[in-house]
Protein backbone atom coordinates (compact mmCIF):
# COMPACT_ATOMS: atom_id res chain seq x y z
CA UNK A 1 0.00 0.00 0.00
CA UNK A 2 2.87 2.28 1.44
CA UNK A 3 4.78 1.29 -1.99
CA UNK A 4 1.81 2.69 -4.11
CA UNK A 5 1.42 5.74 -2.46
CA UNK A 6 4.66 6.91 -3.39
CA UNK A 7 4.53 5.83 -6.99
CA UNK A 8 1.50 7.85 -7.45
CA UNK A 9 3.13 10.83 -5.80
CA UNK A 10 6.25 10.26 -8.32
CA UNK A 11 3.98 9.91 -11.40
CA UNK A 12 2.02 13.07 -10.37
CA UNK A 13 5.17 14.94 -10.03
CA UNK A 14 6.32 13.72 -13.44
CA UNK A 15 9.32 11.96 -12.49
CA UNK A 16 10.39 8.73 -13.47
CA UNK A 17 9.78 5.55 -11.99
CA UNK A 18 11.31 1.76 -12.47
CA UNK A 19 9.69 1.95 -16.33
CA UNK A 20 8.84 5.17 -17.02
CA UNK A 21 10.96 7.27 -19.63
CA UNK A 22 11.59 10.84 -17.55
CA UNK A 23 11.49 13.47 -21.00
CA UNK A 24 15.18 14.38 -20.87
CA UNK A 25 15.06 10.44 -21.55
CA UNK A 26 13.00 9.79 -24.39
CA UNK A 27 14.94 8.55 -27.22
CA UNK A 28 13.98 9.57 -30.75
CA UNK A 29 15.11 8.69 -33.58
CA UNK A 30 16.33 10.58 -36.96
CA UNK A 31 12.56 10.62 -37.93
CA UNK A 32 11.74 11.77 -34.93
CA UNK A 33 9.79 8.32 -34.01
CA UNK A 34 10.18 6.45 -30.38
CA UNK A 35 10.40 3.05 -30.83
CA UNK A 36 10.14 2.16 -26.55
CA UNK A 37 6.59 2.38 -24.83
CA UNK A 38 7.15 5.34 -22.36
CA UNK A 39 5.55 3.54 -19.56
CA UNK A 40 6.13 0.24 -20.51
CA UNK A 41 2.19 -0.35 -19.79
CA UNK A 42 -0.30 -0.79 -22.52
CA UNK A 43 -2.05 2.33 -23.54
CA UNK A 44 -6.01 2.78 -23.08
CA UNK A 45 -7.67 4.47 -25.96
CA UNK A 46 -11.00 5.47 -23.90
CA UNK A 47 -8.70 7.30 -21.85
CA UNK A 48 -6.98 8.88 -24.61
CA UNK A 49 -10.09 9.43 -26.31
CA UNK A 50 -10.72 11.81 -22.93
CA UNK A 51 -7.33 13.47 -22.95
CA UNK A 52 -7.41 14.40 -26.39
CA UNK A 53 -11.12 16.02 -26.59
CA UNK A 54 -10.77 17.50 -22.85
CA UNK A 55 -9.65 21.01 -22.54
CA UNK A 56 -7.60 20.86 -19.49
CA UNK A 57 -5.79 17.64 -20.93
CA UNK A 58 -4.28 17.37 -24.33
CA UNK A 59 -7.00 19.56 -25.80
CA UNK A 60 -5.53 18.48 -29.19
CA UNK A 61 -9.36 18.92 -30.63
CA UNK A 62 -8.69 22.49 -30.66
CA UNK A 63 -6.53 21.96 -33.32
CA UNK A 64 -7.48 18.86 -35.22
CA UNK A 65 -10.60 17.61 -36.59
CA UNK A 66 -11.66 14.23 -36.13
CA UNK A 67 -14.74 12.48 -37.30
CA UNK A 68 -14.84 9.47 -34.53
CA UNK A 69 -15.26 12.25 -32.34
CA UNK A 70 -18.87 13.67 -33.74
CA UNK A 71 -19.68 14.25 -29.86
CA UNK A 72 -17.39 16.71 -29.35
CA UNK A 73 -17.92 20.32 -30.13
CA UNK A 74 -15.91 22.74 -32.31
CA UNK A 75 -13.16 20.92 -33.79
CA UNK A 76 -10.27 22.60 -34.70
CA UNK A 77 -8.18 23.72 -38.29
CA UNK A 78 -4.88 24.54 -37.13
CA UNK A 79 -3.55 21.25 -37.81
CA UNK A 80 -4.50 18.07 -40.25
CA UNK A 81 -7.87 16.16 -39.75
CA UNK A 82 -6.70 13.06 -37.94
CA UNK A 83 -9.78 10.44 -38.99
CA UNK A 84 -7.23 8.54 -41.04
CA UNK A 85 -4.16 8.45 -38.53
CA UNK A 86 -4.32 4.82 -38.02
CA UNK A 87 -4.34 4.10 -41.07
CA UNK A 88 -0.97 6.02 -41.96
CA UNK A 89 1.11 5.86 -38.79
CA UNK A 90 3.05 3.29 -36.48
CA UNK A 91 2.81 3.61 -32.79
CA UNK A 92 6.14 4.73 -32.92
CA UNK A 93 5.70 7.74 -35.24
CA UNK A 94 2.74 8.53 -33.32
CA UNK A 95 4.54 8.91 -30.02
CA UNK A 96 7.22 10.68 -31.01
CA UNK A 97 4.54 12.88 -32.47
CA UNK A 98 2.86 13.71 -29.51
CA UNK A 99 6.07 13.35 -27.05
CA UNK A 100 7.72 16.31 -29.30
CA UNK A 101 6.19 16.89 -32.75
CA UNK A 102 8.93 19.04 -33.36
CA UNK A 103 11.17 16.39 -33.53
CA UNK A 104 9.33 15.16 -36.25
CA UNK A 105 7.75 18.22 -37.73
CA UNK A 106 10.77 21.34 -37.75
CA UNK A 107 9.54 24.29 -35.94
CA UNK A 108 5.91 22.85 -36.08
CA UNK A 109 3.11 24.72 -34.40
CA UNK A 110 2.13 21.69 -32.72
CA UNK A 111 2.90 22.13 -28.86
CA UNK A 112 5.82 19.68 -27.16
CA UNK A 113 3.85 17.42 -24.71
CA UNK A 114 6.55 16.06 -23.13
CA UNK A 115 8.93 18.22 -22.55
CA UNK A 116 9.14 20.23 -19.20
CA UNK A 117 12.52 22.84 -19.72
CA UNK A 118 14.10 25.04 -23.04
CA UNK A 119 11.04 27.82 -22.95
CA UNK A 120 11.32 31.22 -23.43
CA UNK A 121 9.34 33.10 -21.10
CA UNK A 122 7.36 30.25 -19.41
CA UNK A 123 4.17 30.97 -17.00
CA UNK A 124 2.47 28.53 -14.47
CA UNK A 125 0.78 27.13 -16.12
CA UNK A 126 -2.43 29.18 -17.38
CA UNK A 127 -2.35 31.86 -14.67
CA UNK A 128 -0.12 34.48 -16.42
CA UNK A 129 2.41 34.18 -13.60
CA UNK A 130 6.19 32.80 -13.58
CA UNK A 131 6.48 29.40 -12.59
CA UNK A 132 7.09 28.08 -9.02
CA UNK A 133 9.99 25.71 -10.43
CA UNK A 134 12.62 25.91 -12.84
CA UNK A 135 11.59 23.11 -14.75
CA UNK A 136 7.92 22.63 -15.80
CA UNK A 137 5.60 19.50 -15.35
CA UNK A 138 4.98 18.02 -19.11
CA UNK A 139 2.04 19.11 -20.12
CA UNK A 140 1.18 15.22 -20.48
CA UNK A 141 2.33 12.39 -18.26
CA UNK A 142 3.82 9.38 -19.63
CA UNK A 143 1.15 7.25 -20.02
CA UNK A 144 -1.16 10.76 -20.98
CA UNK A 145 0.79 10.00 -23.87
CA UNK A 146 0.16 6.00 -24.51
CA UNK A 147 -3.34 6.43 -24.18
CA UNK A 148 -3.52 9.22 -26.69
CA UNK A 149 -1.59 6.88 -29.16
CA UNK A 150 -3.64 4.15 -28.19
CA UNK A 151 -6.52 6.66 -29.39
CA UNK A 152 -4.57 7.80 -32.54
CA UNK A 153 -4.19 4.09 -33.47
CA UNK A 154 -7.88 3.98 -33.41
CA UNK A 155 -8.64 6.46 -35.97
CA UNK A 156 -9.28 4.46 -39.55
CA UNK A 157 -11.64 4.44 -42.19
CA UNK A 158 -13.37 1.62 -41.91
CA UNK B 1 -16.30 10.99 -45.68
CA UNK B 2 -18.75 12.76 -43.43
CA UNK B 3 -20.68 16.18 -42.57
CA UNK B 4 -17.78 19.02 -42.70
CA UNK B 5 -16.56 19.05 -38.77
CA UNK B 6 -14.85 21.88 -38.81
CA UNK B 7 -16.76 25.40 -39.31
CA UNK B 8 -15.96 27.14 -42.48
CA UNK B 9 -13.17 29.62 -41.97
CA UNK B 10 -11.82 32.81 -43.50
CA UNK B 11 -12.48 36.30 -44.12
CA UNK B 12 -16.36 37.63 -45.13
CA UNK B 13 -17.17 39.66 -47.86
CA UNK B 14 -19.26 41.71 -45.75
CA UNK B 15 -18.69 45.78 -46.38
CA UNK B 16 -19.00 47.89 -43.07
CA UNK B 17 -20.62 51.32 -43.15
CA UNK B 18 -21.30 52.86 -40.05
CA UNK B 19 -24.39 54.86 -39.31
CA UNK B 20 -25.02 54.39 -42.73
CA UNK B 21 -23.21 56.96 -43.65
CA UNK B 22 -19.12 56.44 -42.70
CA UNK B 23 -17.75 53.69 -45.71
CA UNK B 24 -14.56 52.16 -43.59
CA UNK B 25 -11.73 50.24 -44.88
CA UNK B 26 -11.96 46.88 -43.43
CA UNK B 27 -9.13 44.95 -46.11
CA UNK B 28 -6.53 46.68 -47.67
CA UNK B 29 -3.12 45.87 -49.22
CA UNK B 30 -0.91 44.85 -46.52
CA UNK B 31 1.77 48.33 -45.64
CA UNK B 32 5.35 47.98 -47.16
CA UNK B 33 6.90 46.28 -44.18
CA UNK B 34 5.46 43.77 -43.95
CA UNK B 35 7.09 42.55 -46.60
CA UNK B 36 4.64 39.67 -48.31
CA UNK B 37 4.52 38.25 -44.84
CA UNK B 38 0.48 38.61 -45.37
CA UNK B 39 -0.31 40.69 -48.62
CA UNK B 40 -4.04 41.95 -47.26
CA UNK B 41 -4.71 43.31 -44.09
CA UNK B 42 -7.90 42.75 -42.64
CA UNK B 43 -10.35 43.77 -39.66
CA UNK B 44 -11.12 41.49 -36.97
CA UNK B 45 -14.54 42.11 -37.88
CA UNK B 46 -14.90 40.15 -40.64
CA UNK B 47 -13.97 37.04 -38.60
CA UNK B 48 -16.71 37.73 -36.46
CA UNK B 49 -20.72 36.63 -36.83
CA UNK B 50 -22.96 38.59 -38.33
CA UNK B 51 -25.13 39.39 -35.15
CA UNK B 52 -21.88 40.63 -33.46
CA UNK B 53 -20.86 42.31 -36.41
CA UNK B 54 -24.08 44.66 -36.60
CA UNK B 55 -23.84 45.85 -33.68
CA UNK B 56 -20.74 48.04 -34.42
CA UNK B 57 -22.70 49.05 -37.38
CA UNK B 58 -24.94 51.87 -35.66
CA UNK B 59 -24.13 53.86 -32.76
CA UNK B 60 -27.42 53.38 -31.25
CA UNK B 61 -26.58 49.88 -30.76
CA UNK B 62 -22.64 49.77 -30.06
CA UNK B 63 -22.46 49.15 -26.33
CA UNK B 64 -18.99 50.89 -26.35
CA UNK B 65 -20.76 54.11 -27.40
CA UNK B 66 -21.88 54.16 -23.57
CA UNK B 67 -18.29 54.60 -21.95
CA UNK B 68 -17.72 57.31 -24.88
CA UNK B 69 -20.41 59.33 -23.41
CA UNK B 70 -19.28 59.10 -19.53
CA UNK B 71 -15.60 59.91 -20.83
CA UNK B 72 -17.31 62.99 -22.57
CA UNK B 73 -18.85 64.16 -19.19
CA UNK B 74 -15.18 63.92 -17.52
CA UNK B 75 -13.50 65.69 -20.51
CA UNK B 76 -15.67 68.64 -19.19
CA UNK B 77 -14.97 68.00 -15.59
CA UNK B 78 -11.96 69.84 -13.39
CA UNK B 79 -9.96 67.91 -11.78
CA UNK B 80 -6.38 67.95 -9.61
CA UNK B 81 -4.90 70.87 -7.66
CA UNK B 82 -4.78 72.74 -11.22
CA UNK B 83 -8.79 73.08 -11.14
CA UNK B 84 -8.63 72.27 -14.81
CA UNK B 85 -10.84 70.37 -17.06
CA UNK B 86 -9.72 68.51 -20.66
CA UNK B 87 -11.73 71.03 -21.90
CA UNK B 88 -10.03 73.93 -20.84
CA UNK B 89 -7.43 73.19 -22.71
CA UNK B 90 -8.74 71.05 -26.21
CA UNK B 91 -11.82 72.28 -26.31
CA UNK B 92 -14.10 70.09 -27.99
CA UNK B 93 -12.65 67.24 -28.83
CA UNK B 94 -14.45 66.78 -32.13
CA UNK B 95 -12.25 69.08 -33.38
CA UNK B 96 -8.84 68.86 -31.27
CA UNK B 97 -8.63 65.08 -31.12
CA UNK B 98 -9.15 64.48 -35.07
CA UNK B 99 -6.32 62.26 -36.19
CA UNK B 100 -4.76 61.59 -32.59
CA UNK B 101 -5.61 57.43 -32.65
CA UNK B 102 -4.76 56.87 -36.21
CA UNK B 103 -0.69 57.97 -35.42
CA UNK B 104 -0.24 56.47 -31.97
CA UNK B 105 1.27 55.15 -30.78
CA UNK B 106 3.74 57.90 -31.20
CA UNK B 107 7.60 59.10 -30.15
CA UNK B 108 7.18 62.10 -28.37
CA UNK B 109 10.10 64.30 -29.02
CA UNK B 110 10.12 66.12 -25.55
CA UNK B 111 9.83 62.86 -23.24
CA UNK B 112 12.34 61.03 -25.09
CA UNK B 113 9.80 58.29 -25.77
CA UNK B 114 7.00 56.46 -27.37
CA UNK B 115 3.59 57.21 -25.54
CA UNK B 116 0.46 55.03 -26.75
CA UNK B 117 -2.39 57.72 -25.87
CA UNK B 118 -3.26 56.75 -22.14
CA UNK B 119 -0.08 57.36 -21.65
CA UNK B 120 0.00 60.77 -23.34
CA UNK B 121 -3.54 61.37 -21.20
CA UNK B 122 -2.23 60.74 -18.10
CA UNK B 123 0.85 63.21 -18.68
CA UNK B 124 -1.72 66.00 -19.56
CA UNK B 125 -3.22 64.77 -15.94
CA UNK B 126 -0.39 64.48 -13.30
CA UNK B 127 1.77 67.14 -15.27
CA UNK B 128 -0.65 69.93 -16.49
CA UNK B 129 -3.93 69.52 -13.91
CA UNK B 130 -1.90 68.15 -10.78
CA UNK B 131 -4.70 64.68 -10.93
CA UNK B 132 -3.60 61.00 -10.57
CA UNK B 133 -3.13 58.82 -12.96
CA UNK B 134 -5.51 56.52 -14.18
CA UNK B 135 -4.68 52.91 -13.81
CA UNK B 136 -3.34 51.51 -17.33
CA UNK B 137 -6.05 50.26 -19.07
CA UNK B 138 -8.62 50.54 -16.57
CA UNK B 139 -12.40 52.04 -16.52
CA UNK B 140 -11.71 55.66 -16.71
CA UNK B 141 -8.59 55.41 -19.17
CA UNK B 142 -9.73 52.79 -21.10
CA UNK B 143 -13.51 55.24 -22.10
CA UNK B 144 -11.09 58.28 -22.56
CA UNK B 145 -9.11 56.87 -25.07
CA UNK B 146 -12.26 55.41 -26.86
CA UNK B 147 -13.35 58.76 -27.12
CA UNK B 148 -10.72 60.40 -28.08
CA UNK B 149 -10.53 57.42 -30.63
CA UNK B 150 -13.63 57.98 -32.35
CA UNK B 151 -12.82 61.70 -33.41
CA UNK B 152 -10.03 59.41 -35.79
CA UNK B 153 -13.15 56.78 -36.92
CA UNK B 154 -13.23 55.87 -40.25
CA UNK B 155 -9.48 57.66 -41.09
CA UNK B 156 -6.55 55.07 -41.68
CA UNK B 157 -4.07 54.15 -39.49
CA UNK B 158 -1.00 55.82 -40.16
CA UNK B 159 1.53 54.63 -37.50
CA UNK B 160 5.28 56.16 -37.80
CA UNK B 161 7.75 53.36 -37.84
CA UNK B 162 10.65 55.50 -38.63
CA UNK B 163 13.22 57.40 -36.96
CA UNK B 164 13.13 57.77 -33.19
CA UNK B 165 10.27 55.07 -33.21
CA UNK B 166 12.24 52.55 -34.76
CA UNK B 167 13.98 50.91 -31.87
CA UNK B 168 10.75 50.12 -29.82
CA UNK B 169 9.18 48.68 -33.58
CA UNK B 170 12.05 46.46 -34.10
CA UNK B 171 11.42 45.46 -30.23
CA UNK B 172 7.68 45.10 -30.46
CA UNK B 173 8.29 43.12 -33.92
CA UNK B 174 10.67 41.00 -32.47
CA UNK B 175 8.04 40.16 -29.64
CA UNK B 176 5.39 39.42 -32.48
CA UNK B 177 7.76 36.26 -33.77
CA UNK B 178 8.67 34.76 -30.67
CA UNK B 179 7.61 31.76 -29.50
CA UNK B 180 6.58 32.32 -25.96
CA UNK B 181 5.47 30.28 -22.76
CA UNK B 182 4.67 26.15 -22.44
CA UNK B 183 2.86 26.15 -25.88
CA UNK B 184 5.78 27.98 -27.56
CA UNK B 185 3.43 29.69 -29.41
CA UNK B 186 4.25 33.52 -30.82
CA UNK B 187 1.29 35.98 -31.77
CA UNK B 188 2.46 35.38 -35.58
CA UNK B 189 1.63 31.41 -35.09
CA UNK B 190 -2.21 32.34 -35.06
CA UNK B 191 -2.78 35.44 -36.46
CA UNK B 192 -0.12 35.33 -39.55
CA UNK B 193 -0.17 31.41 -40.01
CA UNK B 194 -3.76 30.30 -39.13
CA UNK B 195 -6.02 33.47 -39.50
CA UNK B 196 -9.40 32.61 -40.72
CA UNK B 197 -8.70 29.19 -39.37
CA UNK B 198 -10.86 27.97 -36.34
CA UNK B 199 -8.60 27.29 -32.63
CA UNK B 200 -11.56 25.33 -31.07
CA UNK B 201 -14.68 27.52 -31.18
CA UNK B 202 -12.80 30.90 -31.98
CA UNK B 203 -12.56 31.80 -35.14
CA UNK B 204 -8.74 33.54 -35.37
CA UNK B 205 -8.24 36.78 -36.72
CA UNK B 206 -5.66 38.95 -37.97
CA UNK B 207 -5.28 40.41 -34.15
CA UNK B 208 -5.55 43.76 -35.70
CA UNK B 209 -5.99 47.02 -32.99
CA UNK B 210 -7.06 49.28 -35.40
CA UNK B 211 -10.40 48.66 -33.36
CA UNK B 212 -9.23 49.42 -29.98
CA UNK B 213 -10.68 50.10 -27.11
CA UNK B 214 -13.18 47.07 -28.50
CA UNK B 215 -16.57 46.46 -26.60
CA UNK B 216 -16.26 42.66 -25.64
CA UNK B 217 -19.55 40.91 -25.09
CA UNK B 218 -17.93 38.24 -22.75
CA UNK B 219 -16.64 40.67 -20.71
CA UNK B 220 -19.54 43.38 -21.45
CA UNK B 221 -16.63 46.32 -21.33
CA UNK B 222 -13.99 48.15 -22.88
CA UNK B 223 -10.99 46.68 -23.40
CA UNK B 224 -7.42 47.90 -24.22
CA UNK B 225 -5.48 46.63 -26.23
CA UNK B 226 -2.65 45.60 -23.50
CA UNK B 227 -5.44 43.75 -21.68
CA UNK B 228 -5.97 41.68 -24.92
CA UNK B 229 -2.14 41.07 -25.25
CA UNK B 230 -2.03 39.83 -22.31
CA UNK B 231 -5.00 37.27 -22.26
CA UNK B 232 -2.95 36.04 -25.98
CA UNK B 233 0.16 35.79 -23.79
CA UNK B 234 -1.34 33.99 -20.97
CA UNK B 235 -3.10 31.52 -23.23
CA UNK B 236 0.36 30.74 -24.44
CA UNK B 237 1.42 29.38 -20.76
CA UNK B 238 3.81 32.18 -20.44
CA UNK B 239 4.54 34.59 -17.86
CA UNK B 240 3.05 37.84 -18.96
CA UNK B 241 3.57 41.38 -18.71
CA UNK B 242 1.92 44.33 -17.13
CA UNK B 243 -0.49 46.63 -19.14
CA UNK B 244 1.63 50.21 -19.57
CA UNK B 245 4.99 48.42 -19.93
CA UNK B 246 7.84 48.95 -21.85
CA UNK B 247 7.14 45.93 -23.50
CA UNK B 248 3.66 46.05 -24.58
CA UNK B 249 3.96 49.92 -25.25
CA UNK B 250 6.59 48.52 -28.20
CA UNK B 251 4.27 45.65 -28.85
CA UNK B 252 1.46 48.06 -29.49
CA UNK B 253 4.11 50.50 -31.76
CA UNK B 254 4.45 47.14 -33.63
CA UNK B 255 0.71 45.79 -34.19
CA UNK B 256 -0.71 49.06 -34.49
CA UNK B 257 1.81 49.29 -37.58
CA UNK B 258 0.36 46.14 -38.94
CA UNK B 259 -3.11 47.60 -38.95
CA UNK B 260 -1.88 50.78 -41.34
CA UNK B 261 -4.36 51.49 -44.10
CA UNK B 262 -6.91 50.04 -42.08
CA UNK B 263 -9.64 52.15 -41.03
CA UNK B 264 -9.75 52.93 -36.88
CA UNK B 265 -12.99 51.68 -35.91
CA UNK B 266 -12.80 52.30 -32.24
CA UNK B 267 -14.86 51.64 -30.26
CA UNK B 268 -15.52 48.24 -32.06
CA UNK B 269 -17.58 45.38 -30.87
CA UNK B 270 -16.33 41.82 -30.79
CA UNK B 271 -17.22 38.73 -28.62
C1 LIG C 1 -1.64 24.40 -31.39
C2 LIG C 1 -2.01 23.41 -32.37
C3 LIG C 1 -1.90 21.94 -32.12
C4 LIG C 1 -2.24 21.22 -30.99
C5 LIG C 1 -2.80 21.74 -29.68
C6 LIG C 1 -2.01 19.82 -31.32
N1 LIG C 1 -1.54 19.72 -32.59
FE1 LIG C 1 -1.10 17.97 -33.57
N2 LIG C 1 -0.44 19.03 -35.18
C7 LIG C 1 -0.51 20.40 -35.31
C8 LIG C 1 0.04 20.76 -36.60
C9 LIG C 1 0.14 22.19 -37.14
C10 LIG C 1 0.43 19.57 -37.22
C11 LIG C 1 1.06 19.41 -38.61
C12 LIG C 1 2.52 19.12 -38.49
C13 LIG C 1 3.34 20.27 -38.97
O1 LIG C 1 3.45 20.44 -40.19
O2 LIG C 1 3.85 21.03 -38.13
C14 LIG C 1 0.12 18.50 -36.29
C15 LIG C 1 0.34 17.16 -36.57
C16 LIG C 1 -0.14 16.11 -35.79
C17 LIG C 1 -0.05 14.71 -36.13
C18 LIG C 1 0.56 14.14 -37.41
C19 LIG C 1 -0.41 13.99 -38.50
C20 LIG C 1 0.25 13.26 -39.64
O3 LIG C 1 0.02 12.06 -39.74
O4 LIG C 1 1.05 13.87 -40.35
C21 LIG C 1 -0.62 14.01 -35.11
C22 LIG C 1 -0.78 12.50 -35.01
C23 LIG C 1 -1.05 14.97 -34.12
N3 LIG C 1 -0.74 16.23 -34.58
C24 LIG C 1 -1.66 14.64 -32.93
C25 LIG C 1 -1.93 15.56 -31.90
C26 LIG C 1 -2.34 15.19 -30.57
C27 LIG C 1 -2.60 13.78 -30.09
C28 LIG C 1 -2.47 16.35 -29.85
C29 LIG C 1 -2.79 16.54 -28.40
C30 LIG C 1 -2.14 15.73 -27.44
C31 LIG C 1 -2.17 17.44 -30.77
N4 LIG C 1 -1.84 16.92 -31.98
C32 LIG C 1 -2.23 18.78 -30.43
C33 LIG C 1 -1.01 21.30 -34.39
C34 LIG C 1 -1.44 20.98 -33.12
C1 LIG D 1 -3.43 72.68 -18.89
C2 LIG D 1 -3.64 72.27 -20.22
C3 LIG D 1 -4.07 70.85 -20.51
C4 LIG D 1 -5.00 70.09 -19.88
C5 LIG D 1 -5.87 70.43 -18.70
C6 LIG D 1 -5.04 68.83 -20.59
N1 LIG D 1 -4.14 68.83 -21.61
FE1 LIG D 1 -3.85 67.40 -22.98
N2 LIG D 1 -2.35 68.45 -23.83
C7 LIG D 1 -1.96 69.71 -23.44
C8 LIG D 1 -0.81 70.12 -24.20
C9 LIG D 1 -0.07 71.44 -24.09
C10 LIG D 1 -0.53 69.03 -25.06
C11 LIG D 1 0.59 68.92 -26.04
C12 LIG D 1 0.12 69.45 -27.35
C13 LIG D 1 1.08 69.11 -28.40
O1 LIG D 1 1.63 68.00 -28.36
O2 LIG D 1 1.26 69.93 -29.27
C14 LIG D 1 -1.53 68.03 -24.82
C15 LIG D 1 -1.63 66.83 -25.53
C16 LIG D 1 -2.66 65.90 -25.38
C17 LIG D 1 -2.86 64.76 -26.22
C18 LIG D 1 -2.01 64.37 -27.42
C19 LIG D 1 -2.55 65.05 -28.65
C20 LIG D 1 -1.75 64.77 -29.88
O3 LIG D 1 -2.06 65.37 -30.90
O4 LIG D 1 -0.81 63.97 -29.87
C21 LIG D 1 -3.95 64.11 -25.76
C22 LIG D 1 -4.56 62.81 -26.32
C23 LIG D 1 -4.44 64.85 -24.60
N3 LIG D 1 -3.64 65.94 -24.41
C24 LIG D 1 -5.55 64.51 -23.85
C25 LIG D 1 -5.94 65.17 -22.69
C26 LIG D 1 -6.99 64.72 -21.80
C27 LIG D 1 -7.85 63.47 -22.00
C28 LIG D 1 -7.05 65.61 -20.76
C29 LIG D 1 -7.89 65.53 -19.52
C30 LIG D 1 -7.91 64.30 -18.76
C31 LIG D 1 -6.06 66.64 -21.04
N4 LIG D 1 -5.39 66.33 -22.21
C32 LIG D 1 -5.86 67.77 -20.27
C33 LIG D 1 -2.57 70.49 -22.49
C34 LIG D 1 -3.53 70.05 -21.60
C1 LIG E 1 -2.93 30.35 -29.30
C2 LIG E 1 -3.37 31.31 -30.24
C3 LIG E 1 -3.05 32.77 -30.04
C4 LIG E 1 -1.84 33.38 -29.84
C5 LIG E 1 -0.49 32.73 -29.71
C6 LIG E 1 -2.11 34.80 -29.80
N1 LIG E 1 -3.43 35.04 -29.95
FE1 LIG E 1 -4.31 36.86 -30.14
N2 LIG E 1 -6.14 35.97 -30.28
C7 LIG E 1 -6.37 34.61 -30.26
C8 LIG E 1 -7.78 34.37 -30.37
C9 LIG E 1 -8.45 32.99 -30.39
C10 LIG E 1 -8.41 35.63 -30.44
C11 LIG E 1 -9.91 35.93 -30.58
C12 LIG E 1 -10.31 35.79 -32.03
C13 LIG E 1 -9.59 36.78 -32.91
O1 LIG E 1 -9.97 37.97 -32.97
O2 LIG E 1 -8.58 36.41 -33.54
C14 LIG E 1 -7.34 36.62 -30.39
C15 LIG E 1 -7.55 38.00 -30.47
C16 LIG E 1 -6.54 38.94 -30.54
C17 LIG E 1 -6.76 40.36 -30.74
C18 LIG E 1 -8.10 41.05 -30.88
C19 LIG E 1 -8.46 41.29 -32.32
C20 LIG E 1 -9.76 42.04 -32.50
O3 LIG E 1 -10.15 42.28 -33.65
O4 LIG E 1 -10.41 42.39 -31.51
C21 LIG E 1 -5.53 40.94 -30.75
C22 LIG E 1 -5.23 42.41 -30.93
C23 LIG E 1 -4.54 39.88 -30.56
N3 LIG E 1 -5.20 38.68 -30.44
C24 LIG E 1 -3.17 40.08 -30.54
C25 LIG E 1 -2.25 39.07 -30.22
C26 LIG E 1 -0.83 39.32 -30.00
C27 LIG E 1 -0.15 40.66 -30.11
C28 LIG E 1 -0.27 38.11 -29.69
C29 LIG E 1 1.12 37.81 -29.23
C30 LIG E 1 1.57 38.45 -28.06
C31 LIG E 1 -1.32 37.12 -29.77
N4 LIG E 1 -2.50 37.74 -30.08
C32 LIG E 1 -1.13 35.75 -29.60
C33 LIG E 1 -5.41 33.62 -30.21
C34 LIG E 1 -4.05 33.83 -30.08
Amino acid sequence: MRLLTITAAMLVAGMATAETVAPADVQFDEDGAVAVSLTGQPGDAARGRDVFATKSKGNCVSCHAVAQLADVPFHGEVGPELSWTGDNRSAEELRGIVADAKMTFEGSMMPSFYKTKGYIRPGDAYTGKAPKTDELPPLLSAQDIEDVVAFLLTLQES
Amino acid sequence: LSAPLAMAGGADDDTMVINDETEMVTKTAAPAHLDGAVDEVISGWHFRSDETQSLQLDDFDNPGMIFVDQAMDVWNTAEGSEGKACADCHNDPAETMVGVKATYPKWNEEAGEVRTVQMQVNDCRVNRMGAEAWKYDAGKAVSMEAMISLHSRGMPMSVAIDGPAAAMWEKGKEMYYTRTGQLELSCANCHEDNYGNYIRADHLSQGQINGFPVYRLKNAKLNGVHSRFKGCVRDTRAETYSPGSEDFIALELYVASRSNGLSVESPSVRN
